[in-house]
């Protein structure tokens, strides 16, 4: 096997396999593989890079999964535990949408007694005001608990959401499919399989999703491909998923500070995702997890996206991310400007807004 | 002109790059690319997959300065309330800490303080020597040699062997910020010209000491600038051999005079690229964590740098500036440089290796 080999079957628009994957994961010059990584996100996007005005929404940090590695969560009546009123997320998102938004973000914890209508009615005021804004609301973990909580199942809860006025469901809650780092992790949350079934079910009933990984932590090579392998073979049958997230691992007052990834490993990820994921459109590089810095130069190893200007960003910051909560335009536009690329305004569903370079 | 791809090869077929061709390099050689070449000549300079990095302490004996630089924020003016001067003790005491961290080298360095006598720094470094006898002095940048002649009557190489008496082993190469005249003069313009500057490196390497060199990017320089740096080293390289590493690194505007600044990580990447192309008689190149983060000064590893300089014990020139650079342990670094693949070892100041990991 040689690296030549796999970058004319790349180019040639083959697929790679497993064992390819593993090769070019271990293969010392990364910039080899940024090279191959870049010219598949070339292929479809040129010299462009994406990103977006959006407001980062999450109703309550109450949780009832108690997963270890989780910074954000609070018990019910914990000090610093919080429920948003109906009225408080209206206030939070008329202000933000002054200032330009095109999307909310929604995700939120797992919290014991909230009714799923308490959800769906903070989703519908929204769609009500703000007819224009598109929100991509609840994880696939999100609608599980919803369904177990009001006794529906799952197409029953996605068709709630879906009348509410919910096209577009975030990507979180994958984690890594390995069910041995999901214990080392101490992930207690619907395993792999079910997250990719509620995403295929979403897909069928026209929802566009997107996809995530947390890396940094336990995990394999062999265990990233694998995860990488289900989310590929998902995608060949229902085709929904619209972008990629790599998450990298932030340990916060967690005691999992030994194993965490630096930058060379960061971009390896990036690459590799985007070469083997060839049915996802979008690799997304969330600056809030990997820093402003390899953001950056992920757009060099296959990341098309830099995700948005995030306002308020607070789950990954209380996990101790030392990025800022938010980003202004000029600074995204100047960020993906120093690379080298065209930074291009878009909307949740990737249609261009604004092309900045123009 | 050669193309990009021809420039790029050059290196690896010993020839010269030239200065136009550099710049060329600059203006349109893509970012990977550059990092390949860089990386593939690189191997040839210094084979094998090892990264170096040394144990110091920057101490700082004076920030009572008569050149006030524009984008220095740590000095301050003769008679200013926050002006200090360590007293010899003082400097001794922190020598004694950073030999008990490991330090294997003491940098000091100051400003130009019109109260410091050449006697000053012969006791300071013979106290040093004589109790810390393993510690490398690498020591007292150009302008600060430049000044001591000046004032004390000496010619650059009687005050330079004086020095070296007195304990003094090598230089650093701060003070050459860009040694383009035009530039010094809007920048810093009572700093020591450029020729000056290599001057003092010329005669430190002619009494058989060795130095670094250093470039400081974006402020106000153009890449025609940068490349001209870079070529008065080589030209003096060529004739001395006294380099022992080049470190490029940015300036933080921050709290500075100079308010400005235009560069990037990928102007920085792409400035170790170059300089590792260009600067084809230096067998070493430091990437700059302290001044671009841990992140950039890892990816450097893949743009020619071959050493990550320096865990400082104290630093507080760049702080000053309002910039905060990351902490960074001896577990950290090794690290680093394993996670990209590469062998990391403890030098000293010679790069010689001290220790495998």
């Amino acid at each position: 096997m040689k690296i030549e080999e796999i970058r004319e079957k790349v180019e040639s628009g083959g697929r790679i396999s497993e064992s390819e994957a593993l090769y070019l994961f271990n293969y010392p010059d990364i910039l080899a593989l940024g090279e191959i990584a870049r010219g598949v996100k070339e292929k479809k996007f040129g010299k462009k890079v994406f990103f977006n005005r959006n407001l980062h929404l999450n109703l309550t940090n109450v949780c009832i999964s108690n997963c270890r590695f989780c910074s954000y969560q609070k018990k019910l009546g914990e000090e610093g535990s919080y429920a948003l009123s109906l009225q408080e997320a209206l206030d939070l998102v008329s202000q933000a949408e002054k200032e330009g938004i095109t999307e909310v973000h929604i995700v939120n914890g797992l919290h014991p007694k909230l009714p799923f209508d308490y959800y769906l009615e903070v989703v519908a005021a929204i769609k009500e005001k703000h007819p224009h804004l598109i929100i991509k609301a609840f994880t696939a973990v999100e609608v599980d608990h919803f369904s177990r909580f009001s006794n529906l199942s799952h197409r029953k809860v996605l068709e709630k959401i879906w009348e509410a006025g919910v096209r577009f469901l975030p990507g979180g809650g994958a984690e890594i499919f390995s069910p041995r780092v999901r214990t080392l992790l101490g992930i207690n949350k619907i395993p792999g399989d079910k997250w990719i079934e509620i995403h295929q079910l979403a897909h069928q009933m026209g929802f566009k999703t997107n996809a995530t990984l947390l890396y940094g932590h336990f995990e394999k090579a062999e265990e990233i491909i694998e995860h990488l392998k289900f989310l590929r073979a998902a995608q060949d049958k229902t085709g929904g998923f619209v972008s990629f997230i790599p998450l990298k691992f932030q340990p916060g007052r967690t005691e999992l500070k030994k194993n965490l990834s630096t930058c060379v490993e960061d971009l390896r990820i990036f690459a590799l995702s985007r070469i083997f994921l060839d049915n996802f459109s979008h690799i997304k590089a969330y600056w809030v997890t990997t820093g402003l810095k390899v953001a950056q130069m992920a757009l060099h190893f296959g990341a098309d996206d830099v995700d948005g200007t995030i306002k308020k960003e607070v789950i990954m910051h209380a996990a101790g991310s030392p990025e800022k909560e938010g980003l202004t335009v000029e600074e995204v536009v100047t960020l993906i400007a120093e690379a080298g690329l065209e930074p291009v305004e878009r909307n949740t569903f990737y249609q261009p807004l604004k092309n900045y370079a123009a | 002109m050669n193309s990009v791809e021809d420039i790029l090869k050059k290196p690896l077929e010993g020839k010269r790059i030239t200065s136009s061709e550099a710049v060329e390099l600059y203006r349109r050689a893509d970012f990977l690319e550059l990092g390949k070449a860089a990386q593939a000549f690189r191997e040839v300079k210094r084979p094998g997959k090892k990264v170096s990095f040394i144990i110091d302490r920057n101490i700082n004996y004076t920030n009572v300065c008569l050149v006030r630089c524009k984008f220095c924020a740590f000095s301050r003016s003769v008679g200013h309330p926050e002006g200090y001067t360590l007293s010899v003790s003082e400097v001794l005491r922190k020598v004694e800490e950073a030999v008990s961290f490991g330090a294997t080298q003491i940098m000091l360095q100051g400003g130009i303080n019109p109260e410091i006598k050449l006697s000053y720094f012969e006791q300071l470094f013979s106290e040093i020597k004589s109790r810390f006898s393993q510690i490398t002095l690498h020591s007292l940048t150009a302008p600060e040699i430049a000044y001591l002649s000046k004032v004390s009557g000496l010619s650059l190489r009687e005050t330079l062997l004086r020095l070296r008496k007195a304990g003094l082993d090598s230089l650093p190469g701060g003070g050459a910020e860009v040694l383009v005249d035009e530039v010094r003069k809007e920048v810093s313009p009572k700093k020591i010209s450029s020729a000056e500057w290599l001057k003092v490196h010329e005669e430190a390497h002619r009494l058989g000491m060795v130095s670094t060199a250093t470039m400081v990017i974006g402020h106000i320089e153009s890449f025609e600038d940068r490349i001209a740096h870079l070529e008065k080293i080589r030209s003096l390289q060529d004739r001395t051999k006294g380099f022992i590493s080049f470190i490029p690194w940015i300036f933080h505007a921050g709290k500075t005079e100079l308010k400005k600044g235009k560069t990037s990580y990928f102007d920085y990447l792409k400035t170790v690229a170059i300089s590792r192309l260009f600067l084809d008689n230096f067998d070493n190149i430091q990437g700059s964590w302290l001044t671009v983060g841990k992140e950039i000064g890892q990816l450097s590893l893949f743009f020619g740098a071959n050493d990550l300089g320096s865990i400082m014990l104290e630093e507080n020139v760049v702080r000053s500036t309002g910039y905060q650079p990351p902490d960074m342990e001896v577990g950290e670094m090794i690290n680093l440089i394993r996670k990209a693949g590469f062998l990391p070892y403890q030098r000293d100041t010679n790069f010689k290796v001290l220790k495998e990991f």
